[in-house]
């Protein structure tokens, strides 16, 4: 019996004016420490999460996008992000920051985090999950 | 609640995590290891060194399992075991490693 669950983290705010990027954040890593299989989907204003060159000093807030990067070291390897979100706001997969994971089971070999994904796509890969949490 | 530091004081909270994450100093690193009776060496500098540089790349301290796989990497296997850790850490690596780096309390601390 396994209690393995796949969990989706749907993301779709701003990363700053509110909490819920940050927060959003947070559970997915202690989420990661109980070993579900966990999975984040970025739509809407979600996308600017994982923009590229994000300066956050005269905001006067902590830039935490740095933070995506480390998702990979705590098995979160799966990061998708609507295509139509990015297109209707002037955004390409170009703008987005690289994320990359070592997969242990290809000899470490770094892959991309990031699967750009349109909006049919998306509602397949949230029908196959167990736990859907939006932010 | 702060730290004493030649004089100058350094805030930190109810469990001796800084308030002010830049305020950090290596000798700041002595003083509050001493509050947790641990005497720095060059094993601990390691691991503390190790967090304050992944902290700068990410922006996140890392959850223990997440520090022993990193550890792994870089610096072996035999410095990088659960019990390894424990024996420089005793009340718990990623808190207290991260407490002496003057790092937040590790997300997912649990």
């Amino acid at each position: 019996m396994s209690n393995i669950k796949k969990f989706l983290y749907l993301n779709r705010k701003a990363p700053y004016g509110s909490i819920y990027a940050l927060e959003s954040l947070e559970v997915v890593l202690i989420g990661a420490a109980f070993d579900q299989q966990v999975s984040l989907a970025f739509i809407d204003d979600g996308v600017f999460q994982l923009a590229k060159g994000q300066d956050t000093k005269s905001l006067g807030v902590k830039n935490f996008s740095p933070t995506f990067r480390a998702l990979g070291d705590y098995g979160v390897t799966k990061l998708y992000v609507e295509q139509e979100s990015l297109s209707e706001r002037g955004l390409t997969a170009a703008d987005l920051m690289p994320i990359t994971y070592e997969d242990e089971n290809d000899g470490f070999a770094e892959k991309p985090s990031i699967n750009v994904v349109s909006r049919s796509e998306l509602a397949g890969i949230m029908r196959e999950q167990d736990v859907i949490l939006s932010f | 609640m702060a730290y004493v530091i030649n004089g100058t004081e350094v805030e930190h909270d109810e469990e001796g995590y800084l308030t002010d994450i830049n305020q950090w100093n290596p000798e700041l690193a002595l003083e509050i290891a001493k509050g947790q009776q641990l005497e720095m060496n060059d094993e601990r500098w390691e691991v503390v060194n190790f967090l304050r540089n992944y902290y700068d790349e990410y922006q996140v301290a890392p959850a223990i399992r997440v520090l022993t796989k990193a550890l792994a990497k870089t610096m072996g296997p035999e410095k990088s075991s659960n019990k390894y850790l424990y024996e420089l850490f005793p009340y718990g690596p990623a808190k207290q490693a991260c407490m002496i780096a003057g790092l937040p309390k590790p997300t997912g601390c649990v």
